[in-house]
């Protein structure tokens, strides 16, 4: 277990130093690097939750499809004769004070929770249903026993989606 | 308590451990062997080809923006399809059902699968992923002369290439 809290600090320093690194970089495809870092941490915590299928789509889909997304999209809005892209400090009061208004909300409501009376934590100590396994598995059973009617609306809503990204980003002009 | 799920991913903890000090490894060898004596020839980006002009970092072409939004959907199909693959053959499932499983989710998913390329075809179809090209320019230029006085200059200084006979 000591192993295990070892790693979940260090990839918990690398998402935040990485955060941080989004935040201070003044150059936007720095930043957009430095997400690449958190992205990846974070798919490193969903593991420590024991949230498998979540993180291998966190890999999948966010560092590997929207970031590149990204990416594209800082390289196609390149000013005329400027190089780089850089982001100005703009609202620095308002944006601080949100900030730090969020983080103090975080930090009061999960050490005002006790994680052991919550009755869904109870109800699953109570049964033993703790996570041990792989949940691909069981997520696949469920999609085509009780979700096969949501997976379908999803592959639809996703037709829906890609008809429109490509008629809205292939105007001709 | 041991948790197996997560000691699980201990292998590819190693992988991404291999893949850094690779790449590090190689890097730091390299920099701690070789002899440092930079010149203006040897810093260029291709040491023996082209020139380059302008920067790395310029606009790219608006069609890969297109081609890389169709290609986020069907990462996210893909996802759908990961979780189904690891039931879709299971023998148990197969044998408790005699068989109907099987059949009932090869076919939910070819629909799953259908739907979305239905959206291919449609990019496909009203070209959008046909790639653009610059257009070429031509000059508007409308010249006083006389088109009939250009080609009788040419025809004067034209050398007979070969004559026959």
């Amino acid at each position: 277990m000591t192993i295990e809290l070892g790693f979940f600090y260090a990839f918990a320093g690398i998402t935040l130093i990485s955060a941080l690194m989004i935040i201070f970089s003044k150059n936007v495809l720095y930043s957009a690097i430095c997400l690449l870092g958190t992205l990846l941490g974070m798919a490193a915590l969903y593991v420590f939750t024991r949230a498998d299928f979540l993180a291998v789509t966190q890999i999948m889909v966010y560092v590997g499809g929207i970031l590149i997304l990204l990416i594209f999209g800082i390289m196609f809005t390149n000013k005329k004769g400027e190089d780089r892209v850089y982001s100005g400090d703009r609202n620095k009061f308002i944006g601080i004070a949100i900030g730090i208004a969020y983080f103090v909300l975080l930090v009061t409501s999960v050490f005002s929770i006790n994680f052991q009376q919550l009755p869904w934590i109870k109800q699953a100590m109570a049964n033993e249903n703790i996570v041990n396994n792989s949940t691909v598995n069981q997520i696949g059973i469920n999609l085509m026993t009780d979700s096969v009617f949501p997976l379908e609306i999803a592959g639809f809503l996703l037709l829906v989606a890609l008809i429109g990204a490509a008629f809205i980003s292939g105007k001709k002009v | 308590m041991e948790n197996i799920l997560i000691s699980e991913f201990s292998y590819i903890l190693l992988f991404i451990v291999g893949a850094i000090v690779f790449i590090a490894g190689g890097l730091i060898t390299a920099w701690i062997i070789r002899p440092s004596r930079p010149n203006d020839e040897k810093k260029t980006s291709y040491e023996c080809g082209e020139d380059p002009v302008g920067n790395a970092w310029g606009q790219f072409n608006i069609r890969f923006y297109i081609v890389a939004l169709i290609f986020i959907l069907f990462d996210v199909e893909i996802i759908f399809l990961f979780p189904w693959a690891t039931v879709f053959g299971q023998q148990t499932l197969v044998e408790t059902t005699s068989g109907v499983w099987g059949w009932f989710a090869i076919t939910e998913m070819s629909i799953f699968i259908f739907i979305l390329t239905l959206g291919l075809v449609y990019a496909w179809k009203k070209g959008y992923l046909d790639w653009v090209k610059p257009l070429p320019k031509t000059e508007d230029f409308n010249s006083k002369v006389p088109y009939s006085l250009y080609e009788k200059v040419n025809q004067k200084y034209t050398v007979p290439s070969s004559k026959p006979e």
